[in-house]
């Protein structure tokens, strides 16, 4: 699966999704949930929290393990996918659609500075070879 | 960087897909797609693990069973029909388990053992120094050269007289833990699932054939990965994990595997006797919602404990754990278990959670 052009990643293989409102839209890379495996639990940060860049603020576990997932940027939650409580398998058959949480950047100017889907390709690809 | 040691099947795994992994110095498949699917496929049909990694020891020559009675845990006077297998820890003096073994009575003067991988080179070094002690005109065997497929599941054994022609003749009245010789293989009724099945030894060279038969009558390869959650559901301790050399078999929850009513003597047996465990061995099922871990800790009314093995049980949909705690613990008790900053509640139950295709808790 290739990363889609229209999103933003992180060097933490987190996609971020830049929304009309201004808002952003978090979930994890067809990458990361490769190498996870399927996926069972989703912890994620509950509406309100205020998050700085790179904060673990969210857990997704496969039966193989459990990873982190850290904030893109700083900002503030505004809502979590509760529907991966019941599914949390959607992460492994569609990453880039089932999103963990959305949050309000405190600068927009950060998201815009994340890695783009060629730079992104070009980390995975260093760090699986 | 190391080179991985690999089995003879490393191709044909690759060539199947699977996520190689470094196993304790093998590059060792842990999945092929869906890690839960290969579960359910040996739950439900079958399924093909290459356990080649695991070391076979033969132990030949006049003596061999009064050796044994003396090394192993277990009383290997238990084995008196041709075949018969026995499950046994070997320990060290001070009672810590070495590690967890299956030995085969096959005549008086063979008996063959298979141990774990990781601890192979360890236990061949201090069987050779004991049978230097006490039993010098045995042959301690040492076998990487033979390859293991273990084929699992309630279809596994009707899959693999299909795949091996000849097989059925002989195995097909193999009783649960016992084995059988077919010229230079050895096929076992045994296996680390909790479903039945066989678990195969052949030489290196004829091991991609046997895979490749099985994979066309159906048997699909199954990872590190669901055979870790498929022993777990069955209640089978993984060494390194659930007992380890600080640890002695009673806190292990293998106080069935020890003979201690025998006048027989056997190392670790003083140990034993003299320390009588503080500590047992449970399974947990997890009420809230989360993943119970390794290592993670126990808070009950006696104290505390300590999870050794933790994962998901894909058949209860539920995450479950073995857990060492303290004695007065009771079945159905209720604890709580830390996992990251959250203290979730777990209920102590009664281990295999799965066995036969079914959930038990």
């Amino acid at each position: 699966m290739s990363n889609p052009d229209n999103l933003k990643y992180t060097a933490s293989h987190e996609w971020v999704k830049t929304e009309d409102d201004g808002t952003i839209t978090v979930g994890i890379t067809d990458h990361a949930q490769e190498l996870l495996g399927d996926m069972v639990f989703v912890e994620a940060p509950d509406a309100g929290r205020k998050l700085k860049a790179r904060e673990e603020c969210a857990v997704v576990e496969s039966v193989k393990a459990a990873a982190d997932v850290y904030a893109p940027v700083s900002g503030t939650v505004t809502a979590a996918n509760s529907e991966l409580d019941g599914t949390p398998e959607a992460i492994n058959s569609d990453p880039y659609g089932a999103w963990i949480f959305k949050m309000k950047p405190d600068n927009a100017a950060d998201v815009a500075a994340l890695l783009d889907a060629a730079a992104y390709q070009a980390l995975v690809d260093s760090e699986t070879h | 960087m190391t080179t991985l040691k690999q089995t003879p099947l490393n191709a044909a795994h690759r060539a199947m897909g699977a996520k190689m992994v470094d196993f304790g110095g093998w590059d060792m498949p842990v999945n092929y797609g869906s890690q839960i699917e290969e579960h359910h496929q040996v739950r439900n049909d079958a399924g093909m693990f290459d356990v080649s990694h695991m070391r076979v020891v033969d132990v030949k020559g006049d003596g061999a069973r009064a050796f044994l009675r003396y090394l192993l845990a277990n009383n290997v006077d238990k084995l008196t029909l041709s075949g018969k297998a026995l499950y046994s820890t070997m320990l060290l003096e001070n009672g810590g388990v070495i590690d967890d073994l299956i030995v085969y009575f096959m005549d008086e003067t063979w008996f063959r053992i298979v141990v774990n991988a990781g601890t192979a080179d360890k236990d061949i070094a201090w069987m050779k120094k004991q049978a230097a002690i006490h039993a010098p005109q045995l042959i301690i065997a040492d076998h990487p050269e033979l390859a293991m497929i273990a084929v699992q599941g309630p279809h596994a054994r009707t899959k693999v007289w299909e795949a091996l022609p000849g097989s059925r003749e002989l195995s097909e009245h193999l009783i649960p833990f016992s084995a059988v010789e077919m010229g230079a293989m050895f096929i076992a009724r045994t296996g680390y699932t909790g479903e039945d099945g066989f678990e195969i030894m052949l030489p290196a060279k004829a091991a991609p054939m046997l895979w490749a038969a099985l994979a066309e009558k159906g048997v699909k390869p199954i990872g590190l990965g669901a055979r870790d959650t498929l022993r777990l559901e069955a209640g089978m301790n993984l060494y390194g994990h659930d007992m380890d050399e600080s640890i002695g078999p009673l806190e292990s929850g293998l106080a069935w595997t020890v003979d201690l009513k025998s006048e027989r003597d056997f190392i670790g047996k003083a140990a034993l006797l003299a320390h009588p465990p503080t500590r047992k061995l449970v399974g947990l099922l997890l009420l809230d919602r989360g993943v119970l871990r390794d290592h993670q800790k126990v808070q009950t009314t006696h104290g505390e404990g300590e999870i050794t093995s933790g994962s998901f049980s894909p058949t209860l949909e539920k995450s479950i754990a073995l857990a060492r705690v303290p004695n007065g613990v009771q079945i159905g008790d209720s604890v709580q278990v830390a996992v990251r900053d959250k203290m979730l509640a777990a209920r102590v139950v009664k281990y295999p959670f799965a066995r036969n295709g079914k959930g038990l808790v």
